[in-house]
């Protein structure tokens, strides 16, 4: 089976066109529910058959709802690791569907259910795992198509739901509501000044929690912080969301207040940071994936700050994914362990920002002071 | 390297920390690093339900002693998973898991979640069978006794609750 990401509406990453509210520091939100069928094991104690049955019952009911009327099916366990490492690095399967973590790789039946924004994992820990992905900060946006997905799916598969624990998942921590809500924010501005350490600190107190781009257990890299929701039991759906909104807005406040901080306190120095960055983008040979990344993030608090003003943030967007590993690749029809992205990878970052900019090499203007 | 601390065991931990601008180094022993809250790669995987729990922060470490190793039940009559199998990988085996652990799952998710009782979007299973597991009022009734009568005031309390928001 090779992947064919044309099937996808918009490859799945419509998301980057950063449309969304907030679209400058928040890239993305993502809403997602767990939800098991009743009287099966759940995917990790279940058997090749169990799970070709559930793979089975679950494309089929999701084709039959609305909003994934004649998506597409992709089987993780038929993918290569580039293509499934390709699905991860799209944010449309998790690192535990894609198998990238897993010895024996993705397990039995593994699938994904997509209609580009809105999609279906079908055998992670939960047989299903439904979620949506929007543009900027967008959480009401996010959850509405979800919430009429989930509950046009529940109407033809019997979900396993408690009326003490709600709905039940293979993982305790899930339980409930099976609600995960995360918004993948920028906070270079919160860095700078080092006021990070406290948001995140104060995140914690709230019951909200951070990951970094990818998820559970990924690291932060270019300052982008995926913030979401600790617990999914105890509260509505609505209180979840509202309350994560809420902290959301603030630390966005937080952030621009920082980024005024630094503009008054430091304009030079930031300049610099952004023009170097920019420079380094622009013409260095070989560029690393986290060096892209922290680069990326300077030039994009560049654009925010106006410092740059010919650079779109949706160009910003697409150098975040398409210069991620499977990506690049993919691209230059290589093998994952190639030694030469850094190469590549740098080729094609100064052919994005060429075509993208029209800059004159030796930008004169956009200094904030002489 | 002896240990800073005990002085006695070969220090196998080296803690660097940054304490009011000042670097200080420590040479630490496992046991006198775990008493600091200190925590290796080794003694993590010695408590794998700690692997998950301990990603939920403080509180993760609360859920994870509401689980005391101690713990024991009869396994999982439909899909014959145990505590221990839970110990060991953090996940459950089937839906039904919830119903043969309920007081050692209950006392976790109020550890975890800080409540165990779901108050979100209540659903209607389209299966009739799987909508007549749900507890009607007399089987609540009658666990309410079988609490009472075993002087497990806390789940008689839930109970009552439950009893109380389905009347």
């Amino acid at each position: 089976m090779t992947l064919d990401l044309s099937l996808i509406p918009d490859g799945g990453v419509s998301w980057l066109d950063a449309s969304g509210p907030d679209g400058n520091i928040v890239l993305s939100t993502r809403v997602r529910l767990a939800r098991n069928i009743q009287g099966r094991p759940f995917a990790g104690r279940a058997e090749r058959e169990e799970l070709d049955d559930i793979r089975a019952r679950t494309i089929e009911a999701g084709r039959s709802t609305s909003a994934l009327e004649g998506a597409v099916d992709f089987r993780l366990d038929h993918l290569d690791r580039l293509e499934r490492q390709l699905l991860h690095e799209r944010h449309l399967v998790s690192k535990e569907l894609a198998g990238l973590e897993r010895e024996q790789g993705p397990r039995h039946a593994a699938s994904l259910l997509t209609g580009g924004m809105l999609g279906m994992m079908v055998n992670e820990e939960d047989h299903l795992r439904l979620q949506t992905l929007c543009s900027g900060f967008a959480l009401e946006s996010a959850y509405a198509p979800l919430a009429r997905f989930d509950q046009e799916l529940g109407g033809l598969l019997p979900f396993a739901f408690h009326p003490e624990f709600g709905y039940l998942t293979a993982c305790p921590t899930n339980a409930g509501t099976g609600l995960r809500a995360s918004v993948l924010i920028h906070l270079p501005g919160l860095v700078l000044t080092k006021e990070i350490a406290k948001v995140l600190q104060g995140l914690a107190q709230v019951g909200l929690t951070f990951r970094g781009l990818y998820g559970e257990g990924s690291e932060v890299v270019g300052n982008f912080f995926q913030l979401s929701n600790q617990t999914t039991l105890g509260k509505s759906e609505e209180e979840l969301l509202d309350h994560l909104g809420k902290i959301v807005r603030q630390v966005i406040e937080y952030e621009e207040q920082a980024r005024e901080v630094l503009q008054q306190n430091a304009p030079n120095v930031i300049a610099d940071k952004v023009w170097r960055a920019y420079g380094l983008l622009r013409y260095a040979r070989t560029l690393s994936f986290d060096e892209t990344m922290n680069l990326l993030s300077g030039v994009r608090l560049g654009v925010g700050l106006n410092l740059i003003d010919d650079l779109s943030v949706y160009t910003l967007n697409k150098l975040l994914i398409f210069t991620q590993p499977a990506h690049l690749a993919r691209r230059a029809e290589r093998a994952l362990s190639d030694p030469d992205p850094p190469a590549i990878r740098a080729a094609f970052v100064r052919r994005v920002l060429e075509e993208d900019a029209a800059r004159p090499p030796f930008p004169g203007s956009g200094d904030p002071q002489p | 390297m002896l240990c800073d601390q005990c002085g006695e065991r070969e220090a196998a931990i080296h803690l660097t920390q940054i304490v009011n601008n000042a670097v200080t180094t420590q040479h630490l022993c496992e046991t006198c690093a775990s008493e600091k809250g200190v925590h290796t790669e080794a003694s993590v995987a010695k408590h794998p339900l700690s692997g998950f729990l301990g990603s939920l922060g403080s509180m993760g470490k609360g859920a994870a002693a509401a689980l005391p190793p101690t713990a024991e039940s009869t396994p999982c009559d439909f899909c014959g998973a145990t505590l221990q199998d839970f110990r060991d990988t953090g996940r459950l085996g089937c839906p039904h898991c919830y119903e043969s652990f309920t007081p050692h799952l209950r006392t976790l998710l109020r550890r975890i979640h800080g409540a165990s009782r779901h108050v979100g979007h209540a659903y209607l299973s389209p299966d009739r069978d799987a909508a007549e597991q749900a507890p009607d009022l007399d089987a609540l009734r009658a666990q309410l006794r079988r609490a009472v009568d075993a002087e497990n005031f806390e789940l008689a309390a839930e109970v009552r609750d439950q009893i109380r928001g389905l009347e």
